[in-house]
């Protein structure tokens, strides 16, 4: 759920003992856990639907040019502002005449990469920082994450605000931005996945028959670890589709006439008061699916991922 | 208790001390020098060295920092760069504005969320309980701005019911009455998420509380449903529900940067959007400081009523 990131840091991950992946396996396994895990995620009708409707999204915007035949910048100023259903345009025209299905289609490239980028890039870089921090315990470590805290007593979407106030807008600015205001929350999460499955027994018993620690720590450990932040890094993605847009909106994000559903949000404000709403409407609710599908995703996997509910 | 107050008040001063120094930082975050990059490529050398002088930037960076930060604990937070007037004369009643707003926000949060939650896990599984988490999952997941957007088109433009914008009226400025017109619509809209946030918890919470064997109990010792859940039930959900909604105020206080621009309601974020488009930069620092003061003393608060409800936690938190 998107907005429990702020509120759900500790509790994304203290979730449940998740099958470990990289774990010795024992002979009385039948099965490898993964393909449980997969199973219970076909389960979850909610979740195989919202993975369908994101893939549908990005392929959408992938093959956006082969979708439709208008451009999404130039306009065509006769018919602007039309409504849902007009000929040729089925979703309307915005204030300036321009195509709003075509910029919903090129619009998916900046708003999906703005938010999911940063995603990807920040997550090797918290899963070191989790791991260094969580299993060796080493004063520099525990400084690190101690200085990160501080971070959390800015509201998210507020640090997100500031970076690409000051860093100015811009795709790859804002991408920065959110990439800074994601450390502190996934290199949380990392940490305190690794401190639990530090503490378990087969790290324990490793650790007394004198296992190399790094090799026990990115072989043994890291698996576990990574599981657990990519559950969380599902739900931030849902989130990030909500900020990215709304830095959009702010005119910090993606500069327009950049199609970007934020920005296609923030041009119909302006002609929401004359009492036309399909323009403001529509990015929105896109806006809206997207991020509920990867939050649905990732309660489909963290449910999967838990050995209780699982049945084979 | 006492010692725990003074060891979480003493590490709120550590972490606001973080906080201003961050919030120092941001300016040295802008690209290039900040002078130019504020006054426009267009300026002369005279009037970027006289800004440079002025935001102190020819002096080594801890000497600016620990300027900056006195100055702070002076209430002077710098001048504005396009109004010629101090940051706090700009903010401070700004700020009030911005507190009325999450005020009003956080109470519509509580009053609904809270009994949501507990009703909805006491008929678990029933019609309510699945709809009421059905639509606080989606709540969770709307973008504030647009759900601010639908409200106008509905309410304001529509129906014609509520004003579009601002806080009173400006022709007719009226009192309270007035004031109440203009909040309900940002309040909802600001409220919408953490409401889904704080009911899903508290729904959770309360499930796990209902399992527990004090409770059946408590049932089978003939006590009233309504004593069981609101008095005994929810008087142990609490100290975790107090704990998420301190955390989601976080949510709720970046709403209200998106709620303020969209309702023209004249508080910081509106401010900060304005002055984000002028780069007004001493004054986005200002409107990121108080927001993340209010914040982390609204945490404090939070905690400190944790540790008055759960004596547990009294022994818990190791100083």
């Amino acid at each position: 759920m998107s907005a429990t990131v702020e509120a759900g840091v500790d509790r994304s991950v203290a979730g449940t003992p998740v099958p470990s992946a990289g774990a010795p396996s024992g002979v009385d396994a039948p099965k490898p856990p993964w393909r449980l895990a997969v199973r219970a995620f076909s389960r979850d009708k909610w979740a195989v639907v919202s993975l369908i409707v994101l893939v549908l999204v990005a392929l959408a915007a992938i093959f956006a040019p082969l979708l439709t035949p208008y451009s999404p910048v130039a306009g065509d100023p006769v018919n602007r502002l039309a409504g849902i259903g007009t000929d040729g345009h089925l979703l309307g025209l915005d204030g300036q005449g321009r195509d709003i299905w075509t910029r919903l289609l090129y619009g998916g490239r900046n708003s999906l990469t703005v938010a999911v980028v940063p995603v990807l890039v920040v997550f090797p870089l918290a899963l070191l920082i989790g791991l260094f921090a969580g299993f060796q315990r080493s004063r520099a470590g525990e400084t690190l994450m101690r200085v990160l805290d501080v971070l959390f007593a800015f509201p998210l979407v507020l640090l997100a605000i500031a970076l690409s106030a000051v860093l100015g807008a811009g795709l790859g600015n804002v991408m920065l931005a959110i990439g800074i205001t994601l450390v502190p929350y996934m290199a949380r999460v990392a940490y305190t996945a690794t401190v639990q499955e530090s503490s378990k027994d087969y790290v324990e018993a490793a650790r007394a028959y004198g296992a190399n620690p790094l090799l026990l720590m990115f072989r043994e450990l890291m698996p576990n670890v990574v599981v657990q932040l990519l559950v969380y890094a599902t739900t931030l993605c849902g989130l990030m589709i909500v900020v990215a847009s709304g830095l959009s909106f702010l005119g910090v994000g993606v500069i327009p006439p950049t199609p970007d559903w934020g920005i296609m949000t923030a041009d119909g404000k302006n002609v929401l008061l004359e009492g036309i709403y399909h323009v403001a409407t529509i990015p929105g609710l896109l806006i809206l699916v997207v991020s509920l599908a990867f939050n649905l995703i990732g309660d489909g996997v963290r449910d999967a991922l838990d050995p209780r509910k699982q049945t084979s | 208790m006492t010692r725990v107050i003074g060891s979480r008040l003493l590490s709120t001063v550590l972490v606001l001390f973080g906080v201003s120094l961050i919030v120092f930082l941001l300016l040295q975050m802008v690209p290039g020098d900040p002078a130019v990059t504020i006054l426009g490529t267009g300026a002369t050398a005279e009037t970027v060295a006289a800004l440079r002088t002025e935001l102190g930037l020819d002096r080594a960076l801890p000497v600016q920092f620990f300027e900056y930060l006195g100055g702070l604990l002076q209430g002077d937070l710098g001048r504005s760069l396009t109004v010629n007037a101090p940051v706090t004369d700009i903010m401070v009643p700004r700020f009030a504005n911005t507190l009325i707003l999450t005020g009003a926000a956080l109470v519509l949060c509580i009053v609904i969320a809270v009994p949501l939650g507990v009703i909805a896990a006491h008929k678990q599984y029933s019609i309510f309980d699945r709809a009421s988490m059905v639509i606080s999952l989606a709540g969770a997941s709307v973008p504030v701005y647009w759900f601010g957007l639908l409200l106008i088109g509905v309410f304001s433009i529509s129906l014609g019911w509520l004003p579009t914008s601002g806080m009173y009226n400006p022709r007719f400025p009226g009192g309270f009455g007035d004031l109440l017109a203009h909040l309900i619509l940002p309040a909802i809209a600001a409220a919408l998420v953490p409401l889904a946030v704080i009911a899903r918890m508290t729904r959770s919470v309360m499930v796990d509380i209902l399992a527990q064997d004090y409770i059946r109990t408590l049932r089978a010792s003939g006590l009233s449903t309504t004593s069981v859940l609101w008095r005994h039930g929810l008087r142990n959900a609490l100290p975790p529900i107090v704990n998420i909604i301190g955390l989601q105020v976080g949510y709720l206080l970046g709403g209200v940067v998106f709620v303020e621009v969209v309702f023209g309601w004249p508080g910081l974020g509106q401010q900060l959007y304005t002055s984000i488009t002028q780069r007004d930069i001493p004054v986005v620092q200002a409107g990121v400081l108080f927001i993340a003061l209010a914040f982390v003393i609204i945490n404090l608060f939070a905690d400190t009523a944790v540790g008055l409800l759960d004596p547990r936690s009294r022994r818990a938190t190791h100083s």
